[in-house]
């Protein structure tokens, strides 16, 4: 008897749209039972493949089997029917409704037309209690959990369809490090139950914990399929993904810290239960971490003018600035590159030229007076150029460029005139690794050049890589500062966690 | 196999010209189809015709790109009209009534700018209940009546013309361009260099785009915010005044529904409700085609009751066929 076929396998799917072939041939399958980690560069093509597997694109060529038995799915519908849930970053549920509404979204449960809320509760109990998460009372308006819960919520959803084979989309890059301790314990069970589970993320840790095989795709081709990942280097599937090794993605250079650049006493806003201090050097780069939760981007904020604090001094090169707003922030040589690009960062609808000129001092930022278009169109080239912006021309509208890219023309926005002080918040977040590494060289670049950098990350590697001093959050204070070498792994994650509890102690 | 160049730039310059091209065909439809469309005199009326609703739909396009709009213009309008008749009742002085009218439209925008923008109410409201009070302070002025005009110099401000084509057999009017319509042109061409060349524009567009984003980039969202308000009824006034002018009567009752017009024009050239895009020319063809279909319509003597329902097809059919080409 021939082995059973596999429960999702990608047949020659390609993709194009007009002018880009998103995905070419690519075939891959993921066998029942198994965890799948998709890894690739932003760009490579990992949502174009989720998007054609949740139906919400047809494939140009190809085919999707499921369980042997060939599938074009043309709507998202189909694919749910067909037992298939794909699991996006940002969430697909309402927060104005209960959580049990939410799990049976579309297909409510009905007695003579009319919701059948008894019905409701406990079919959404019980898949709630299938992922352990009997904690969630079905009756709670979403908005009002957790994203860690939310996403318990989302899984629940696909589970109440009957979904036999669910992909993930980085699935754990805004939650805390509890919550994705409950995720992965979910995760592994769903796998036991038979589950085939698809997971796209670019943390390394994850996909060796989690994953059986993976898939590295590259410019939308298949690049290899490792199909047994236990036997797999980490080194081996970066050099899969950018095709070159990275040696050491940090690549640290001396660099001599030069006077006070920037100076925080007492400063206390909202978010914050205790006043900040701490100073930043010029040319020296503050790592800053904590839980999420832990008031970090909301220190970052208030430094930025938004809102603004209520008490204590900021002093940008031993000058004291008052910072009401972010154009006092800007005027003083103070700029934010903010956590959620989508968000707080692009004017989606914009130009990458027009995204990149948004904080010219002598253009956008002047409340009046006629744009010097021809500066614009140079200083853009400038940034594109400098920053290593892969688009096909600055015309291009930002929301068609991959994350990473996005980022570098934040941060071109503001590289273009005087900065004294740089706050990045979570700057690698949704970026893949060869442009990680980029935007790291241009931290040390600018730090060289004596800005005074404070970077936000939930990574722990990341803050301790980047770091010469690391302050630690926790509850809304400022908990520690330690120095380079104090700044241990263990330390670090210590003084981040809740003081009740106790932490595990290493082996 | 791609679209060749020729064909993609070709494609490329239509969506451009967009709704501009809809009107150079309405235009021709209109011109063989509509007895009397074509003649000089019709031409000078139609532009005398659209000039109300062309001026306000200028401002309206900052309000609608910043993603906001504003509805009380509708009694803005008649508003200014009937405070400028009236100032000129009781003191018979045309700058300075003028100048009261245009000063009650910059203070109603205000208040809308300020309150859309520093106490985050939305703008759907907060214009609805201007607009109900300016409404009521209209009748409140005018004590309920039309108030006559009869200074020559705000009556002057609608029949002055240039040029004035005469047919030298009757010394009929043949052909002119009147000072509203001058006024019109003139809006169109400043507020479009604004929204495209300005740092204000720049700005308008990008509040649009993403508030958050425009906010963190270090632009004065709320000081772009309350002054495009202040400026649209500031605009909405000076409608007001020289409609008021040429009807020779500020009269609480007139330009009822007129906001719902202006609003659709924009967005029937193109302007999107959701803000982050909409450029001048989308907002004149959308003026125009509007103005034309009406003014067509009045021609081949269709019942005004008709006449709504055509322009609510029109513009359902606009935004239709705007989403199904902007979804290819």
């Amino acid at each position: 008897m021939p082995p059973a076929p596999p429960a999702l396998a990608f047949e020659g799917i390609s993709k194009s749209y007009p002018g880009v072939h998103a995905l070419q041939e690519v075939s891959f399958a993921v066998r029942a039972g198994s965890v799948h980690a998709l890894m690739g560069e932003n760009g490579a093509g990992k949502s174009t493949l989720l998007k054609i597997l949740s139906g919400a694109h047809p494939p140009s060529a190809g085919c999707l089997r499921l369980a042997g038995e060939a599938r074009v799915f043309s709507s998202t519908l189909e694919a749910m029917q067909a037992g298939v849930a794909v699991i996006y970053q940002e969430l697909h549920l309402v927060p104005e409704m209960t959580v049990a509404e939410n799990i049976f979204l579309g297909h409510l449960p009905v007695r003579r037309g009319v919701v059948d809320r008894p019905r409701l509760r406990a079919l959404a109990a019980t898949q709630l209690r299938r992922l352990g998460e009997e904690s969630i009372a079905p009756d709670t308006r979403l908005g009002g959990l957790p994203l860690g819960q939310r996403q318990m919520v989302e899984i629940a959803k696909a589970l109440s369809r009957g979904a036999r084979v669910i992909a993930f989309d980085e699935p754990t890059s805004s939650l805390s490090a509890r919550e994705i301790e409950r995720l992965f314990g979910v995760i592994a069970e769903l796998r036991r139950e038979g589950c085939a589970i698809l997971y796209v993320s670019h943390r390394m840790e994850e996909i060796f914990r989690l994953g059986d095989a993976c898939t590295v795709l590259r410019d939308g081709r298949h690049v290899q399929t490792f199909g047994r990942l236990a036997e797999t280097t980490p080194e081996e599937l970066v050099r899969a993904m950018v095709g070159r090794a990275i040696a050491d993605v940090f690549g640290r250079t001396p660099r001599t810290l030069g006077g006070p650049g920037l100076e925080v006493a007492g400063v206390v806003g909202p978010g914050l239960r205790a006043p900040a201090s701490f100073a930043v050097a010029r040319g020296e780069v503050f790592g800053l971490f904590g839980l999420v939760g832990a008031g970090r981007t909301e220190l970052l904020k208030i430094l930025f003018g938004s809102p603004a604090a209520t008490a204590g001094e900021i002093r940008v090169r031993g000058r004291a600035v008052a910072v009401r707003g972010p154009s006092d922030a800007i005027r003083a040589g103070i700029v934010y590159c903010p956590e959620d690009r989508k968000r707080e960062g692009i004017i989606p609808l914009g130009s990458v030229r027009e995204n990149c000129n948004l904080s010219a001092r002598r253009n956008t930022l002047r409340f009046g007076g006629v744009l010097d278009e021809s500066w614009e169109r140079e200083n853009a080239r400038r940034q594109i150029e400098a920053l290593g912006v892969r688009t096909p021309s600055a015309d291009q509208l930002i929301k068609n460029l991959s994350g990473g890219n996005q980022q570098k023309v934040i941060l071109g926005r503001w590289l273009s005139e005087r900065v004294d002080v740089l706050l990045l918040d979570e700057p690698t977040r949704g970026v893949d690794v060869g442009a990680k590494s980029e935007i790291y060289q241009l931290v040390f670049k600018l730090a060289r050049e004596g800005v005074a950098v404070v970077v936000v990350s939930s990574d722990l590697p990341e803050v301790l890589g980047l770091a010469d001093r690391v302050g630690v959050m926790r509850h809304g204070r400022l908990a520690a500062l330690l120095s380079r070498e104090e700044a241990t792994p263990e330390r670090v994650l210590g003084l981040a966690l809740p003081v009740e509890e106790t932490i595990p102690a290493p082996p | 196999m791609t679209a060749t160049p020729a064909r993609a730039r070709l494609a490329a310059a239509l969506d451009r010209a967009g709704m501009l091209l809809v009107l150079a065909v309405l235009v021709a439809v209109c011109w063989a189809a509509v007895p009397g469309f074509g003649t000089s005199r019709n031409a000078a009326d139609l532009l005398l015709q659209v000039s109300t609703v062309g001026m306000v739909a200028s401002t309206m396009l900052f309000c609608l790109a910043s993603g906001n709009f504003d509805l009380s213009v509708g009694t803005v309008i008649p508003c200014g009209g009937v405070l400028c008749a009236l100032v000129l009742r009781q003191t018979g002085s045309a700058p300075l009534a003028i100048a009261v009218a245009l000063a009650f439209g910059a203070v109603v925008g205000l208040v809308n700018g300020v309150v859309v923008a520093k106490f985050r109410i939305n703008a759907l409201i907060a214009t609805l209940s201007t607009l109900m009070m300016a409404r009521g302070a209209a009748f409140v002025f005018a004590e309920g009546k039309s108030i006559g005009i009869n200074s020559p110099a705000v009556l002057n401000l609608a029949n002055v013309a240039f040029p004035v084509f005469r047919d030298p057999g009757t010394g009929a009017i043949v052909f002119q361009i009147s000072l509203p319509v001058w006024i019109c042109l003139g809006l169109f061409a400043f507020f479009g260099f604004v929204l495209a060349r300005t740092a204000f524009g720049r700005n308008t567009l990008a509040i649009g785009g993403n508030e958050e984003a425009a906010r963190l980039a270090g632009i004065a969202v709320d000081r772009v915010k309350i002054t495009i308000f202040a400026v649209q009824g500031l605009v909405a006034a000076l409608a007001g005044v020289l409609l008021a002018a040429r009807m020779g009567i500020g009269d609480p009752k007139t330009a009822q529904g007129i906001e719902l017009s202006i609003i659709s024009a924009c967005v029937l050239g193109g302007v999107s409700l959701a803000g982050g895009v909409g450029r001048m020319s989308h907002v004149v063809a959308g003026v125009f085609i509007m103005g034309i279909v009406e003014n067509a319509m009045n021609l081949l003597g269709i019942d005004s009751f008709y006449q709504y329902i055509v322009r609510g097809a029109i513009l359902l059919g606009a935004v239709l066929f705007d989403r199904f080409r902007t979804r290819r």
